[in-house]
């Protein structure tokens, strides 16, 4: 009783930003859920009243509701095109977390946020197991041990193509790193986010060569602690609230002007979803996540200011141009409204001919854990976007985001085609003095 | 609660995941875009074919389970809420092909599910134009738009979705399939039963074809901005465009609340002391365009225009329109709760219309910000407020009430295109007789006995 009394008060507490949705109905314009299913309760407006309902006590099933809000690739093209301003993603992370803590979590989940996740070096031993194992790992965990963006498990799962997980995870490799910053460089902290650490390993290669040559000092603390958007969007508040802690502490003490990522989800993560949640947290944890979350950069945005300052960058190669597409991450265009930035960066290299596809801000599908839980939805609207690119004819699309990029390789790989799928900042990689020497030679 | 046996009919009919029973996705059908409270339905079915839409239609009619129409849902008058008990929502966004675009003939034929700025698109890639344009185009379905009889900006030119309904093909009551119409600009085949459905808002049948006209499209347009310093004064300069023989396609208005909300919305660097603005487009063959273009200015020059701006491109115009497309947006961030009115007056007596209507805004210490189509006198007058405040609630009906009865006395109608539904139901005795509601009930008694399609909706309380 005294839990279900909770349940309200912190549903209440959503109610002013929930009476903002007057239910006009625009969001099914944009919603890439609604497109394929034409579900009121697939999109922003549906799924608002389902919590108002739970809130007002019009409706006692939050299990109803819960798997309802998991129906939602929290892409933040609802928020993005209300004419209202309600702030839809915000709320819905919020609802989950509060009848997530209502309803429990899954023995399974609770070990992978609670105990897993925290814990790099555990995991870094589970991620040598499952890459030598490749498959043998137990099946009933799957899907859920994936929902972390980690993705260690991702060779076993039904008949996606799937990116092969790298044995020693990008962290490993490097160890710890804290140099100076150079002459006009600032010190960045790097923080690669577990899908590069684990799978992208090249593309974390390529940001850290990158962010050298311009030359900034890179700290990179020794491991790799997942952003916590996996667990607070299955509800896990405490298990997020573990992992900012261990972020924190890890950037804490290292004297950076900027926190750099390449992942548009984390970047998305700790400007905007750690601040969100940080309310819940005593006052001095408040301003610690303020400060950090104020420093976070994406790559793409914080490269692309120093595009004209990095001038005479050499470029090479006067041969046949090759066709380039990009692809919008929505926690890069619709979260934080950068969209010109990933261009830029792609256009500095003159062996590409960029070509921009239909509707490059649709979402690509993926949505972190959506993916896994409804993998038949986040394949057709995967599908869609794989065929704009088609139709550009470019050979290689560029993102800002890793998830987007399983997605992409997935879907594109289900057309027969072979496109490359590269992140925007290694397009701008290939520029670099000692990359444009290797491939000439 | 409807009975298993019931339940298990229409999964055998419609298949298992097209008929929804859980509490959970019933309360996401349980409102529209009208201020109401919720109705929650006891099933909600979503058929994939038109002939398991008649087929749902006749099994609800043989277990007396009434039975609401829903496209996406987006009527302001509570068109779509379900009756109390036993009440079905039936779903026609799933049947949503363009069966045919002919470019010979000028007539399209759709499904009832089809979204309206799609179908706009695909007709403007074949060489033509669909007009219609409500504010809801990019979600509306047709179907929604022929049961409202929906309009928009182009109404004074265009005119509305009733002048694009050639014909019709519906379910009645028990499922029977009835033709209506044709596919040619005249017909004078029998009861003009098409034109009948339109505006009938789901009460008498449910649509499973439409054949909509269309029109060459216009060669060229030209959009101008126009700052007045009083509502009397745009008005006016509405009034002798008109009888200056010019005919815009679209002439909006924005009030001067309208005006400081878009402004700190967008920060344009529109004039916030202006009394009124005019969004101006007028269109057709270029050489025409250029004449009436000039002649509009000239008016404005003449009525003491405070500020014109004439669009040169494609993107100066798009920079005009922004402020229109901005009002509803910049009115609804202000307050939790928008309540969007639609009034309807004579072009003439606008400005006693805004006045009247600033009036009851002040009486009843309301907010309200009033934009819309002054080309028609179809005015959107959008009270800001917080339903979860009884008390100012209290005082926003009593306004709404107002509003109407000044509109009836200014020889106005209650609903310009939002339609009746329940939200206005009980005042139809203001404007129409006690025969005209009678009748219309007769006409519905004897269509559907038992009372089925969509009860509860326009015939009065
Ligand atoms: C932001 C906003 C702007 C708007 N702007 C305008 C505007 O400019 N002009 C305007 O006219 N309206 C406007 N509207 C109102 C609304 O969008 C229109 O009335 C629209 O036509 C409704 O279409 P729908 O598909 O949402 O229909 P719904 O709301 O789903 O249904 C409307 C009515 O049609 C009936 N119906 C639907 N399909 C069928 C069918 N196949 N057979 C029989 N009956 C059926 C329903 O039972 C219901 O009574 C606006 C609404 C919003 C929220
Ligand atoms: S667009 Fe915004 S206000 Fe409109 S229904 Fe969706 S969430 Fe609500
Ligand atoms: S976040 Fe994306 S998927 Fe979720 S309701 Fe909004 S638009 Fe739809
Ligand atoms: S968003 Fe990035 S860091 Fe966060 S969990 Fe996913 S991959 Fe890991």
């Amino acid at each position: 009783m005294a839990e279900l009394q909770r349940l309200l008060t912190l549903l209440k507490e959503l109610d002013d930003q929930l009476a903002g949705c007057m239910k006009c109905g625009m969001c099914q314009a944009v919603c890439p859920l609604y497109a394929e299913t034409g579900r009121e309760m697939d999109v922003a407006r549906g799924k608002l009243v389902l919590v108002e309902h739970l809130s007002s006590q019009l409706l006692n099933d939050p299990q109803g509701v819960q798997k309802r809000l998991e129906r939602c690739l929290l892409c933040g093209s609802c928020a993005k095109a209300c004419p209202s301003g309600v702030p839809v993603v915000d709320i819905f992370i919020k609802a989950r977390a509060i009848i997530g803590e209502y309803l429990g979590l899954p023995p399974i989940k609770k070990l992978i946020f609670r105990s897993l996740l925290p814990r790099p070096r555990l995991m870094d031993g589970l991620q040598r197991l499952a890459a030598a194992g490749q498959g043998l790992f137990s099946k009933k965990a799957d899907p859920i041990l994936g929902s972390s963006c980690a993705r260690f498990n991702a060779p076993v799962i039904r008949d996606r193509h799937y990116l092969p997980l790298a044995t020693t995870p990008l962290h490993g490799e490097l160890g710890e790193i804290d140099e100076p910053a150079g002459p006009g460089g600032t010190k960045v902290g790097f923080y690669p986010g577990c899908l590069v650490d684990k799978i992208f390993l090249d593309l974390g290669r390529d940001a850290i060569d990158v962010l050298r040559h311009r030359g900034h000092g890179i700290f990179v603390p020794g491991e790799q602690v997942c952003c916590g958007i996996p667990a607070l969007s299955s509800g896990d508040r405490q298990g997020f609230e573990r992992l900012v802690g261990r972020i924190l502490n890890q950037f804490e003490d290292a004297d950076i002007d900027y926190l750099i990522t390449p992942c548009a989800t984390c970047t998305a993560t700790i400007r905007t979803i750690w601040p969100l949640m940080a309310e819940y947290l005593p006052q001095r944890e408040q301003q610690r996540v303020r400060r950090l979350a104020e420093k976070t950069r994406d790559i793409t945005e914080f490269l692309a200011e120093g595009l004209d300052k990095a001038s005479g960058e050499p470029q090479h190669g006067s041969g046949e141009k090759t066709g380039i597409t990009y692809h919008d991450p929505c926690h890069l265009q619709k979260t934080l409204s950068i969209s010109q930035a990933p261009r830029r960066l792609i256009g500095a290299n003159s062996n590409y001919d960029f070509r921009e596809m239909g509707a490059p801000d649709r979402c690509c599908g993926m949505g972190g854990s959506f993916n896994l839980l409804h993998y038949d939805l986040s394949r057709q609207v995967g599908q869609k976007k794989a065929e704009d690119i088609l139709a550009t004819g470019a050979d290689t699309v560029a993102t800002a985001c890793p998830a987007c990029m399983i997605q992409l390789v997935d879907q594109l790989s289900r057309t027969g085609k072979s496109i490359r799928v590269a992140h925007a900042v290694q397009i701008y990689a290939e520029t670099l003095p000692q990359r444009a020497q290797k491939e000439q030679s | 609660m409807a009975s298993k046996n019931v339940i298990r009919a229409f999964q055998d009919l419609l298949g298992r995941e097209n008929v929804y029973t859980e509490a959970a996705d019933r309360h996401a059908y349980s409102f529209d875009s009208a201020v109401l409270d919720p109705v929650v339905p006891e099933l909600v079915l979503q058929p994939t074919d038109t002939e398991s839409l008649a087929g749902a239609v006749r099994l609800c009619n043989e277990n007396e389970l009434p039975l609401t129409v829903r496209g996406a849902g987006t009527n302001l008058s509570g068109g779509t809420l379900p009756a109390r008990e036993k009440g079905v929502v039936l779903l026609t966004n799933s049947l949503n092909r363009v069966l045919e675009i002919n470019t010979e003939d000028l007539y399209a034929r759709v499904e009832p599910g089809v979204i309206t700025a799609q179908f706009a698109r695909a007709v403007a890639e074949k060489g033509l134009f669909y007009p219609p344009d409500p504010g809801s185009q990019t979600v509306s379905t047709l179907g929604g738009n022929v049961a409202e009889n929906a309009g928009g900006l182009r109404g004074l030119k265009y005119g509305v979705t009733k002048d694009y309904v050639l014909g019709l093909d519906f379910f009645d009551v028990d499922g029977e399939l009835i033709k209506t119409g044709a596919r040619t600009v005249k017909c004078a085949t029998g009861l003009n039963l098409a034109q009948l459905m339109v505006g009938s808002e789901g009460t008498l049948g449910v649509f499973k074809e439409i054949v909509l006209k269309l029109v060459p499209p216009p060669a060229a347009q030209q959009a101008m901005l126009a700052v007045f310093d009083s509502v009397d004064r745009a008005s006016e300069t509405v009034s002798a465009i008109i009888a200056n023989k010019i005919l815009p396609c679209t002439l909006e208005f924005l009030d001067n609340f309208t005006i400081r909300a878009v402004e700190s919305f967008r920060g344009a660097g529109l004039p916030t002391e202006a009394g009124a603005l005019l969004l101006i487009e007028v269109d057709g063959h270029p050489a025409q365009v250029e004449e009436d273009a000039r002649k509009v200015r000239e008016i404005c020059q003449e009525m003491g225009v405070t500020e014109l701006k004439v669009s040169q491109s494609a993107q100066e115009k798009e920079s005009v329109w922004q402020a229109r497309r901005d009002a509803l947006p910049a009115l609804a961030r202000l307050k939790p709760t928008t309540v969007l009115e639609d009034a309807t007056v004579p072009r003439s007596k606008l400005p006693a219309m805004v006045r009247a209507i600033n009036d009851i805004a002040n009486r009843h210490n309301l907010t309200i910000g009033t934009f819309g189509h002054a080309g028609d006198g179809n005015l959107h007058p959008t009270i800001l407020t917080d339903k979860r405040d009884s008390e100012e609630f209290e005082r926003v009906e009593r306004a709404i009430e107002e509003i109407f009865d000044t509109a009836l006395e200014l020889d106005g109608t209650l609903s310009g295109e939002h339609g009746i539904g329940m939200a206005k139901s009980k005042f139809m005795e203001k404007e129409a007789t006690r025969g005209t509601i009678l009748y219309s009930r007769r006409l519905k008694q004897a269509l559907d006995p038992k009372g089925i399609l969509n009860p509860g909706k326009i015939m009065g309380a």
